[in-house]
């Protein structure tokens, strides 16, 4: 149990040990090597890398430096990373036996590693992390704190203001002003349909019940989306933080976080969070002495996509089978266990610490007209810089993709850009300039979603996109209802028919109208939003669609039913790389003269194509 | 063969006392057991299904219910060697799929299955979270980053020599 007083005094001593963090020009002769720690980079050996440095640390007995394992620094495609402060040197792909090298040549000699130094797109060496192109257009709010601090730590959370903005509400403001700051803040829900928070409090606030409950929705279902993850790796007291704001605001003193058991680091790191904010007295009983008790527990999913819907998730906190209920009644009057709730996710919670310290106004001076802050996206797919991305809300299309992202890799030509995940649409290039904000994306057929971007290049074929989100909506919905559960069971049975040369133009009109039927009928927001992925690549790219359905042809070489797969004799020098790479030894040839495939050996895995330093192999409809 | 097993019944009988002791009798506490038990066992065996009914007061039906819910929850044990291939959007979109394909080829199970002989079993996961090295597929803890065709024969042709 600590004081405001005590807090304090943590907050200084530990702000001044960590100013090299933020400060190139700080002052000091220690150093700090940051190790990403998150999923991404813990994937390929980064833990081995933590270990490596403070064993070889401590045996040369080096006591000015320290190694600190943090949350994600958002490039996940240069993983793993090693950031060494105050100097800002940034090591990208470096693996456990560079330890050694880095520790000699730049703590000791005082020279940087060459050969490990992150290079940009266009190939040029990067000294410092900010002047990656990366990181130029971002703006960090809600990832403020990750890949600065330890997650693991308290202290240094609380370094960074940690817990000023629970103390600020809990002492100078009354639950409506923490309200209406939020509500005038603009702030809305980034688990992707955008209502506005403030408004969600409101109600439930003004519900008279003696129990009212916050949760935060951390049920990441969405494939290839990580921001939340990333969030609870690398801060997770900003999310405990947030939570007894918003229990204040409302008048709850109970919290779940609902978490993925699919997320191991993100749990562990959740649960050292809530140990050391009740250690600290932050959770718990009359926090800060005045009167107010609010307490944070964690429950963990089970795999289902459809516990990230609100009420399927209290469902699934309350023990049952994962199933959507019928709104109204809405959470905010009758929610977990029947009691008023609010349900948040995880962003829109990172953002609520800092709306508080700098105001409203401030928060809503950044983004457009009725779409404020930022917006974490997770860039993946085709794209260069593949990685977490947090922009500002009016950012465009092209600038995420091409200024941030680096474009498109081997030269390829953009397709289309995915957001929304199985609920939202795919972006064609003729609206990569629309601004990203929740009206824009609706009106163009796709959703802001929880922020799940994923770019496609030429290679890539719509309808199969489609056919893949559908498998993911069949396998996925609960089965309360009969248009999700029957309907789209019936469309990925189209869809897979499309894609294997099956189909005709009338199961093509049938599609379409079971699409827009199951979006009219279904009860929750997965079956309502499960045919997006269809309508709206059936209206960039019904040609693709046509292709099909009537002369049997995919034009990006994409389907296997469709395609082979063929060597072009006049670009083939003959160098065997694509018969040493192929798995079924389809490929032969004398080196030196052209190859050829056995096409009925040729499992069309496609590894030939990418191993072809000539481009000489390619997809050709059958 | 008798013995043996009721040695088995009794072992676990005395395990998912120590489990359950932790949790309250309430319904709510029904995901966290089921969490544990797959996590220690690799599969929610029918005997803990039956302590679990009896500890909660709940229906068998509603506990099968609730397990074959959630694809976490298996009610069979996994390879030795479990084989998760990634089909979250980044992976699909730089070719899983041909991953998944040459596995099921290769071990001649679906995804969800088990080899006859125990050795190995194929799970197809939506993001595993290392969408930065996508395509992706783990081996038990073991994450394969960047992978191929190629890449999938050779993991499974060392594996198939080691012995069970």
């Amino acid at each position: 149990m600590k004081t405001f007083g005590e807090i304090q005094a943590i907050r200084e001593e530990t702000r001044k040990m960590l100013d090299l963090r933020v400060n190139t020009q700080a002052d000091t002769k220690e150093k700090h090597i940051l190790v990403c720690h998150g999923t991404g980079c813990t994937s390929s050996k980064s833990p081995k890398i933590i270990e490596n440095f403070r064993k070889i640390i401590e045996e040369k007995g080096i006591t000015n430096v320290r190694v600190i394992q943090t949350g994600c620094f958002g490039l996940c495609a240069k993983g793993p990373i090693v950031i060494i402060r105050p100097e800002d040197t940034f090591y990208a792909h470096v693996k456990p036996e560079d330890c050694e090298e880095i520790i000699n040549t730049h703590i000791v000699e005082g020279n940087r590693v060459e050969r490990l130094l992150c290079k940009d797109i266009d190939g040029t060496v990067v000294q410092r992390l900010d002047e990656l192109n990366f990181y130029k257009k971002q703006k960090r709010i809600a990832l403020k704190n990750c890949g600065v601090i330890d997650p693991e730590n308290i202290d240094e959370y609380i370094a960074f203001d940690g817990y000023q903005a629970l103390h600020k509400v809990l002492t100078e403001m009354s639950s409506e002003e923490v309200i209406e700051c939020i509500t005038k803040s603009g702030l809305r829900g980034r688990g992707g349909a955008g209502f506005p928070t403030g408004k969600k409090w409101h109600f439930a606030k003004i519900e008279e019940a003696e129990q009212k409950y916050i949760v935060c929705n951390a049920d990441e279902g969405d494939p290839g989306a990580f921001m939340d993850r990333s969030i609870l790796e690398g801060d997770p007291h900003s999310v405990i933080e947030a939570m007894a704001i918003a229990g204040y605001a409302i008048g709850a003193n109970q919290g779940y976080v609902y978490v993925r058991a699919e997320y191991p680091i993100a749990v562990q790191r959740l649960k050292t969070a809530i140990n050391q904010a009740r250690e600290y007295g932050l959770l718990g009983e009359n926090i800060f002495g005045t009167g107010f008790k609010f307490d944070v527990d964690i429950r963990l999913g089970a795999g289902a996509f459809v516990c990230g819907e609100e009420t399927a998730l209290l469902e699934s906190i309350e023990g049952k089978r994962g199933q959507p209920r019928v709104k109204p009644p809405y959470p905010a009057h009758k929610g977990l266990f029947g009691k008023p709730t609010v349900i948040n996710n995880v962003e829109t919670l990172a953002n609520i610490t800092r709306i508080i310290l700098n105001g409203a106004e401030w928060y809503s001076s950044i983004g457009t007209e009725n779409s404020k802050g930022t917006k974490v996206f997770a860039l993946g797919g085709n794209v260069m810089n593949v990685g977490l991305v947090e922009v500002p809300m009016g950012t465009t299309l092209r600038e995420i993709v091409f200024d941030i992202g680096g474009g498109i890799p081997n030269g390829r030509e953009f397709k289309a850009a995915q957001t929304g995940g199985p609920s939202g649409g795919c972006i064609p290039a003729e609206h990569l300039d629309t601004p990203i904000d929740y009206e824009s994306l609706s009106q163009i057929g796709s959703m802001m979603g929880s922020g799940g971007l994923i770019v496609m290049d030429e290679t890539k074929c719509m309808v199969d996109i489609a056919r893949f989100y559908l498998d993911f909506t069949v396998s996925e919905s609960c089965g309360k209802c009969t248009p999700c559960r029957i309907g789209t069971k019936r469309m990925l049975e189209i869809l897979t028919r499309m894609c294997e040369g099956k189909s005709s133009i009338e199961e093509l009109n049938k599609l379409e109208k079971l699409a827009l039927n199951i979006k009219k009928s279904s009860i929750c927001g997965l079956g309502q939003s499960a045919p997006n992925p269809v309508l709206s690549t059936l209206k960039y790219f019904k040609d693709e669609y046509l292709d099909h359905v009537s002369y049997n042809k995919c034009r990006a070489g994409y389907c296997k039913a469709l395609c082979n797969i063929v060597i072009d004799k006049e670009k083939c020098k003959g160098c065997h790389i694509c018969a040493k790479n192929c798995p079924v030894n389809a490929i032969s040839g004398d080196i030196g003269k052209p190859h050829e495939i056995n096409q009925s050996i040729c499992i069309k895995c496609n590894t030939c194509i990418s191993k072809c330093p000539f481009k000489a192999i390619h997809t050709e409809t059958i | 063969m008798e013995e043996e097993k009721n040695c088995v019944e009794k072992r676990l009988t005395k395990e998912m006392d120590e489990i359950l002791n932790k949790y309250p009798r309430q319904k709510d506490s029904l995901i966290a057991i089921l969490n544990e038990i797959q996590e220690k066992y690799g599969y929610i065996p029918k005997q803990c299904q039956m302590e679990i009914s009896n500890y909660l007061n709940m229906p068998m039906a509603e506990i099968y219910g609730v397990i074959t819910f959630y694809s976490r929850f298996t009610t069979s044990p996994k390879g030795k060697y479990n084989i998760a291939v990634c089909l979250g959007t980044a992976c699909f979109v730089k070719g899983s799929q041909s991953i998944l394909d040459r596995l099921k080829e290769r071990l001649q199970i679906s995804g969800g299955e088990t080899t006859k002989d125990g050795k190995f079993s194929i799970d197809e996961v939506r993001c595993v979270g290392a969408c930065g090295l996508a395509p992706v597929f783990m081996v038990n803890d073991e994450v394969y980053g960047n992978a191929t065709v190629k890449m999938v024969d050779e993991v499974l042709d060392k594996l198939e020599k080691v012995e069970m």
